[in-house]
């Protein structure tokens, strides 16, 4: 399968808390959308692979050496907000999605290809 | 089939007949016997070195050594309130006042001491006591009750323990002691001296070098004591002028005693007859009985080795003592008196601090101090926990010796370089080696950082906690040592520990995450600080936890003030103060959890969990709530969670204090209150603690005259009972020392720190906040009781405040540009009635939905 290039509008910018996520439902998936303390704007799969549960845009926004990661709300497990990858754990990650900020509005795209 | 088997019979269930009975099953000799403990007394085995605290304990069965009242060995009978009263060697047999006759192929005397009353006129007069057992505490504590004054005829340790008892009793006391000073075995004139006046401080009226003429008989009750040239008056008189080795049994049976008494027994432990053993204070090995317990351990021990064919022997105890006497710290070790032909004594006294301090040295052929023999310290012994290991050792003291006892301000307190197998807790046997082992770590564990990992894996000061200073030396030396560095900032974004951090706000009176990185830290945090700083903003400002500044620094629950569950759905928990609920309450509750298809479940903390509640039904769900008079049960937030309670004194036969009054009133008053870590509490209405306020981080013990004050209690992994702050409180003062206490807690304790392991890592422990929230010594006090009463003062519910809110309702969304639409990977079965989450994969689990383009990752 290859990823559509279409672009979903999904809220504005101001919406967002900053530093914390919410969770948005593109093309049927749960896609956990962050905004950053410098105003950039994260999209990663909602679903976290070590509980199962929907639940990645409820963590805690931080960063870890310069790398900003969101700490997952069930077992606290970091993953990197730009590549979806597991901090903790090197072989697993969260799938990760281009995002765009238009006159105010967030739009998700594609999934990156890891 | 059991011929093979031996029986042992074991006279006597003291602390040593029950020690030899405890290392008789661990190592194994019940294997080959079975084993009959005959014991005099109605219970079992008891702390009778801690007897005093039994006017503090709830019960009895707090000073227990064996509270189920049996061993976990069938082969070990445990026969009470009956006596050995023959023993027929030739038979083997011994004869019980009960008639039966026991056959024994080995037989153990652990039958203790007795109390030595001075054959003093009026010696048996009603009012006379002696204090040895749990029933004689009971008989002194009933006399009290309309007594007025008390006098206990000994100085020695015993006799001041049972002052202390008749003080805590509320009796004018007087200590009459026939030597010159008091603790005569243990002190020289100058240290007995200096624990006279610290004792006189306390109201206590010492006579020394006064012997008992006679007891004032007034119609056959004690009214006094005639003493050589004055008399006291006193309606009670316990005598405490030293014990006598309990050997009647051997004695009648022919066994040799040594002249002073007490059975006369070689290195294993064994009399004449080589089927008997003598262990305790009732043995005299090689003629000398020992009046101390850890001895009488050693003894059990060393039969348990020599019927299992061990070489274990007795060949004398270290008599050296540390204790608190009246709140007066006193140790005596070694050669004290300076009987070492040769030795000099180093002496410091402080006569105003009342500190009195001695080391007994020997000389080298220089002249120059070279070992330790001994020593007193009196007022002040800190220092006993690096001066008895040098003693054993044997080591060569430091050029200038008289450092050791000089106060640190003035120079002292020179670190000690100690042998590695120099013992550095006595009660435990563990060396410096052990210790420093503990510290280094080995392969499949990681060494300790700190002293309650050492306490917990060596067991070194986990029983009288004398060398916990010494332990902390070790450590730091030790890590300096290996270059460990003791990091104490919470993570990699603040240099600063909790408490650090706590102070930091307050003096900056910082109101943001952003202020307090910007100027202590670095970076933009992470999930360790933030929901601590969170923390520390609620407990100090008391604003909403989702205001817009401190929203992103929630954690998990508190972010949407509620418990999050596996499959990312939440629990919600009403406050039910005291646990105390109107059936119109309870009915309300049901209604909303059928309405909203919740699951159900009463909690530990006498409230009802509501669970499978989807994030955006949690508004609504509120919504009925605080409409019906509920209140968040902040039962997602590190803060007071309840204060458990029994039905009390207005329902229950034997309650003595209205517990469900007081839980409910303690609950309202500290709702809310954010902290490093949960708090939980209970109230009980009696003694029997149904409420089971002793496992909670502050519970409450009704009494007659008030209630009790425990602390650091909790359950979970690693239970805890709460200890004893303070007794027959009124509920003013109750309220005050918890207010203290809880506040003292949130601006020392680290993050995730429950009460219990903070009061163990305080420097002083218990004894530490004892002093800042009963004596207020810090001068903290109404500082701390101001903090509270902000707290109080400015609550509001939180749930109620986030309803009336749209800013903070609309995080309540399912998803940002679908608030109404449910999770679809939220699923549910049913059991028992109720629902149960299933997830993805699990048997009847939602299945992911792989949209029409989007690739559902590597799973």
């Amino acid at each position: 399968m290859t990823a559509t290039e279409t672009w979903t509008p999904v809220c504005t910018l101001v919406e967002l808390e900053v530093e914390r996520g919410a969770a948005a439902l593109v093309h049927g998936q749960a896609v956990a959308i962050f905004r950053t303390h410098d105003d950039t704007v994260y999209a990663l799969g909602n679903h976290d692979p070590f509980s199962r549960a929907s639940v990645i845009a409820r963590g805690i926004v931080g960063t870890r050496g310069d790398v900003p990661f969101v700490a997952s709300p069930m077992h606290k497990n970091a993953f990197d907000l730009r590549t979806g990858r597991c901090l903790d754990d090197e072989g697993t990650s969260v799938p990760s999605y281009e995002v765009r900020v238009v006159e105010g509005v967030v739009l998700v795209g594609p999934r990156r290809t890891p | 089939m059991t011929h093979l088997r031996q029986t042992l019979v074991v006279a006597g269930h003291g602390m040593v007949g029950h020690r030899f009975v405890q290392a008789a099953v661990e190592r194994g000799l019940t294997e080959r016997f079975d084993i009959v403990v005959v014991g005099q007394e109605p219970r079992p085995a008891y702390d009778r070195v801690a007897l005093t605290s039994f006017f503090s304990a709830a019960s009895a069965d707090e000073l227990s050594l064996l509270p189920e009242g049996r061993y976990d060995d069938p082969r070990v009978r445990l026969t009470l309130g009956t006596t050995v009263e023959a023993v027929d060697r030739d038979a083997r047999t011994v004869t019980l006042d009960s008639g039966e006759t026991l056959g024994y192929d080995v037989l153990v005397l652990a039958t203790g001491a007795g109390p030595f009353v001075p054959p003093v006129p009026g010696h048996d007069l009603d009012g006379c006591f002696v204090y040895r057992t749990i029933e004689d505490l009971e008989a002194i504590r009933d006399a009290a009750a309309t007594a007025k004054a008390g006098a206990v005829i000994g100085g020695g340790l015993l006799g001041l323990e049972a002052a202390n008892a008749l003080v805590s009793l509320g009796l004018e006391t007087h200590v009459v002691e026939m030597a010159p000073r008091l603790m005569p075995v243990q002190l020289d004139e100058a240290g007995g001296g200096t624990l006279v006046r610290h004792i006189e401080k306390l109201g206590v009226e010492v006579h020394c070098g006064a012997a008992t003429q006679r007891v004032v008989d007034v119609d056959g009750r004690v009214a006094g004591l005639e003493l050589a040239h004055r008399t006291v008056d006193a309606e009670i008189v316990v005598f405490s002028a030293g014990i006598r080795p309990r050997d009647q049994l051997a004695r009648a049976c022919g066994l040799p005693v040594a002249e002073r008494g007490g059975v006369l027994v070689d290195e294993q432990c064994r009399t004449e007859d080589p089927h008997v053993f003598a262990i305790g204070e009732c043995a005299a090995p090689g003629g000398r009985m020992y009046g101390l317990v850890a001895p009488g351990y050693s003894m059990a021990e060393v039969v348990v080795d020599t019927l299992l064919g061990g070489e274990g022997s007795f060949t004398g105890a270290d008599m050296s003592t540390k204790l608190k006497l009246l709140g007066v710290d006193v140790a005596s070790f070694g050669d004290a008196f300076a009987t070492t032909p040769g030795s000099l004594e180093l002496i410091f006294a402080d006569a105003v601090a009342g500190v009195y301090k001695k080391l007994v040295v020997s000389v080298d052929q220089d002249g120059n101090a070279s070992r330790l023999l001994g020593g007193i310290l009196v007022g002040d012994a800190s220092a006993y926990g690096t001066l008895r290991p040098l003693v054993s050792s044997g080591i060569t003291l430091p050029a200038n010796p008289e450092e050791l006892i000089l106060p640190a301000s003035r120079g002292g307190a020179a670190p000690v370089g100690m042998p590695d197998d120099a013992v550095v807790c006595s009660c435990n046997n563990i060396t410096k080696a052990a210790v420093c082992g503990a510290v280094d770590g080995s392969a499949d564990r990681p060494g300790c950082a700190d002293v309650a990992c050492i306490k917990s894996c060596t067991r070194a000061g986990s029983t009288c906690g004398s060398c916990v200073p010494v332990l902390k030396n070790l450590l730091d030396e030790r890590l300096a040592a290996a270059g460990r560095l003791v990091r104490t900032g919470i993570c990699e974004h603040f240099d600063l520990s909790r408490q650090e951090l706590f102070d930091v706000v307050a003096v900056h009176g910082y109101r943001t995450f952003d202020d307090l990185v910007t100027a202590h830290g670095r970076g933009r945090g992470c999930d360790v600080c933030k929901p601590a700083v969170a923390s520390i903003l609620a407990s100090q400002l008391n604003g909403h936890v989702l205001d817009e500044s401190t929203v992103a620094l929630q954690d998990t629950n508190d972010a949407y003030l509620a418990n999050i569950q596996r499959n990312g759905t939440y629990s919600v928990v009403p406050r039910v103060p005291g646990g105390e609920i109107t059936p119109d309450r309870l009915i309300v509750i049901g209604e909303v959890a059928r309405d909203f298809a919740l699951y159900t479940k009463i909690t530990g903390g006498q409230r009802i969990d509501l669970l499978g509640a989807r994030l955006e039904q949690l508004p609504a769900i509120w919504r009925r709530l605080v409409d019906a008079g509920f209140e968040s049960g902040h039962a997602y937030g590190k803060s007071l969670r309840t204060v458990k309670s029994c039905v009390g004194s207005t329902w229950c036969r034997y309650g003595v204090q209205d517990s469900v009054r007081l839980a409910i009133d303690l609950e309202n008053r500290y709702r809310g209150l954010r902290s490093p870590h949960k708090i939980k509490a209970g109230v009980s209405g009696c003694a029997r603690e149904c409420a089971e306020a002793r496992g909670k981080d502050f519970g409450v013990i009704a009494t007659e005259k008030g209630w009790n004050l425990y602390v650091g209690g909790n359950g979970g992994a690693n239970p805890a009972h709460a200890q004893l702050l303070a007794t027959d409180l009124d509920t003013e003062t109750l309220v005050r020392y918890v207010d203290r206490f809880l506040m003292y807690y949130i601006r020392t304790a680290d993050r995730l720190q429950r009460t219990s392991t903070w009061i163990g890592a305080l420097d002083g422990g218990l004894d530490r906040v004892r002093a800042v929230v009963v004596d207020d010594e810090l001068g903290l006090g109404a500082e701390l009781e101001a903090d509270m009463a902000r707290h109080v003062d400015t609550y509001f519910d939180e749930w109620r405040a986030t309803l009336e809110d749209p800013e903070k309702l609309s995080r309540f969304v399912s998803f940002v540009n679908a608030p109404g639409t449910p999770d679809p990977t939220i699923a549910f079965t049913t059991e028992r009635g109720q629902i149960q989450p299933v997830l993805e994969g699990e048997d009847g689990g939602p299945t992911l939905i792989a949209g029409a383009s989007i690739p559902v990752g590597a799973r």
